[in-house]
């Protein structure tokens, strides 16, 4: 098993016709993720890659392939847009990896949602995967992973890779990694995931990668200390970040005493996660908390 | 508003303060709160004093709170009609995490810095959320009017000043509005003395008009380079150059010099799209800072490929015959390629395969 996406996903790609759209669907196919049709706005009726049909609209696609999951590679002004054509076409996940998405919209995109069944992840992530399920949907490299018993969550990209791989060649697989993206607006947070991770019989422990800016790995902490039953190891970036300075992610910022990485660590020990000091030690972290 | 001019010279202000009957508050324009205290605002009491206040700020470095400390260059100075201030009050409209919309902060303790408010008096503090999906409502504007303790006649008043606000943030795309003081005069008028506005950069697209306000000569030269260039860069105060793709592992990268007892000289993320002109162009940002005296590179590729990575770190050194030292840590695509071509730049690199490697690395090379 494994959170969000499995062997039930039906992938649409928005955006597939596009450069990015269509390099990252071929890498999705090659992982083996169910990737069952693409739109593209004005090139309806193609066929992508020998037998996935592109659609003019997330409707058809839906109602045709029985698509329940969205990854969309639309350019962070026409984001908005194509979140919402998919939660009102009923797609149950929809993954938005543009970096850029106007604040606000993503403020009327979550507002809508909270009037639909609909669950986004991102904008500004790399997406996820349950590597077990051969279901990757996203831009992460799929190589690095393996099938296991750790989720991952992560505010990160790059950042995830490398706690992955750092788990990999230790021979510890994962269940479902999940970004949830850098914005300081997102469809799922660090809670969300989490209480997903704690229905998963599938998954053992749970690495969280946050970083500065915001208080949601103080949420996190707290819902880790009052409900969570499974051990968790963390990491967050940006001890050394100055404070008032953007750093590159729209939510990485320090706008007062909870934003700092001081802080977050001070919650997540005292609700008892293990702390990494260092982002070199993850997996050997890992790996001792579950040996024990 | 207070009736008032924007002078750049000592002589303008001088005559802008007789102009409004010789007493005038002065106030230097800079793109960072924190300047009262920071002495950037003085009330004067004749023409000639707003002379030689202007004359000593204008083409001066302000350092506040909120700069960093070489400062901002100060260009021009604000001279208006000072106010009977009975009572001063804090007022602003920002975008809240977790109610993931707008939320108006509105405090009666005005004139101070927000922070030391929510930290001191949190009580003296009151939020309210506005739902996007219909606006905000004058029943908002009650309530808010109501914690801030004024009287019945300045809810209409209040109101409409919330209002007014709440339109520019959601018309022009702000990532803050914020009035402070707002003040209560002797005579119950309310009167926004000083404002701030910070726009959304990722909404600029929508707001063309807007991308001419921009001052270059208020940010940091070397992060306007870089970010012209689509690189995200800020620059800190270490000697270790760090070129990383992503944000996340770039901050972390940083955290990872701390760890090994040195320190950053920069946070720059590269993106996951560059290419070797791009990479080119971070590596010669970085040898522009006389403070750097080693690069750190940490790549995590996928789609970013370690050749690409290689030949743009070659380009700049030869481009600048630069000497200083490298750590190299590249993982993913094209990882082999990448080290031969470093190896047979001639450059003085030294490869490590994992962060715990680069930390040894950090620790044995240099001060």
């Amino acid at each position: 098993m494994s959170i969000l996406v499995n062997e039930d996903t039906r992938l649409v790609v928005q955006g597939i016709t596009g450069r990015e759209g269509s390099f990252h669907a071929m890498r999705c196919i090659e992982y083996g993720t169910k990737v069952v049709a693409g739109v593209t706005p004005g090139r309806g009726g193609r066929v992508f890659n020998d037998g996935i049909p592109v659609f003019e609209a997330v409707e058809r696609a839906v109602k045709e392939t029985g698509a329940n999951t969205s990854l969309l590679f639309v350019p962070a002004p026409f984001a908005q847009d194509a979140m919402l054509e998919a939660a009102e076409a009923g797609v149950e996940v929809i993954v938005c990896i543009a970096e850029g998405v106007p604040v606000l919209d993503s403020a009327r995109v979550l507002r809508y949602l909270h009037s639909r069944g609909s669950r986004l992840i991102g904008p500004n992530c790399p997406g996820l995967i349950s590597p077990g399920a051969k279901c990757k949907v996203g831009i992460m490299p799929g190589a690095i992973h393996k099938p296991g018993r750790v989720g991952v969550v992560s505010r990160s990209g790059t950042l995830t890779y490398e706690a992955v791989s750092q788990l990999s060649a230790l021979g510890i697989g994962q269940s479902t990694c999940v970004g949830i993206g850098g914005d300081p607006l997102i469809g799922t947070n660090f809670v969300d995931v989490l209480a997903l991770f704690d229905k998963d019989p599938e998954t053992d422990l749970v690495v969280l990668i946050g970083e500065i800016g915001g208080a949601m790995e103080q949420e996190a902490a707290q819902y880790i200390k009052e409900s969570f039953s499974k051990p968790v190891v963390s990491f967050i970036a940006g001890a050394t970040a100055p404070p008032g300075k953007r750093m590159g992610h729209a939510g990485a910022i320090i706008t007062g005493a909870a934003a700092t990485a001081e802080a977050k660590n001070v919650a997540l020990k005292e609700a008892g996660a293990h702390v990494v000091p260092s982002p070199g030690a993850i997996g050997a972290t890992v790996k001792s908390v579950l040996g024990r | 508003m207070p009736r008032g001019q924007v002078a750049s010279t000592p002589s303008e202000a001088e005559a802008v303060c007789r102009d409004l009957g010789g007493k005038a508050v002065v106030k230097a324009q800079v793109h960072a709160g924190g300047r009262g205290k920071a002495g950037g605002i003085k009330v004067v009491n004749s023409p000639q004093e707003a002379h030689d206040f202007a004359a000593s700020l204008i083409g001066s470095r302000l350092v506040t709170a909120q700069t960093g400390p070489e400062g901002v260059p100060v260009q021009k100075v604000l001279v208006e009609e000072p106010a009977q201030v009975a009572r001063e009050l804090y007022l602003a409209l920002t975008v809240d995490r977790a109610f993931q919309g707008p939320v108006f902060i509105a405090s009666a303790a005005g004139g101070m810095e927000i922070e030391e408010v929510s930290a001191t008096d949190p009580e003296k503090i009151t939020n309210e959320g506005v739902d996007i999906a219909v606006g905000f409502q004058p029943f908002q504007g009650r309530r808010v009017s109501h914690a801030l303790g004024l009287e019945t006649y300045q809810v209409r008043p209040a109101t409409r000043i919330m209002t007014a606000i709440y339109k520019l943030f959601m018309d022009q795309d702000c990532s803050l509005v914020e009035i402070n003081p707002l003040i209560v005069t002797a005579n119950g008028n309310l009167v926004a003395v000083d404002a701030k506005i910070n726009l959304e950069d990722d909404a600029l697209f929508r707001h063309p008009e807007l991308v001419s306000l921009a001052d270059p000569e208020q940010e940091d030269p070397l992060e306007v380079e870089a970010s012209q260039s689509g690189i995200s860069y800020v620059k800190l105060k270490g000697t270790v150059g760090c070129l990383v793709n992503g944000a996340g592992l770039a901050m972390a990268t940083m955290d990872l010099v701390k760890e090994a007892g040195t320190a950053p000289a920069n946070f720059l993320d590269v993106g996951g799209s560059a290419d070797e002109d791009k990479v080119a162009k971070a590596v010669n940002i970085m040898l522009s800072d006389p403070s750097v005296k080693r690069i750190l590179v940490n790549i995590f590729g996928g789609i970013l490929k370690s050749d690409v990575v290689a030949r743009g770190i070659v380009k700049a050194y030869s481009q600048r015959e630069a000497k200083i030292p490298l750590v190299v840590r590249m993982q993913g695509t094209n990882v082999e390629e990448g080290r031969q071509i470093l190896a047979d730049s001639g450059l003085n690199v030294s490869f490590a395969s994992t962060l715990i490697e680069v930390e040894e690395k950090l620790k044995t090379a240099l001060p």
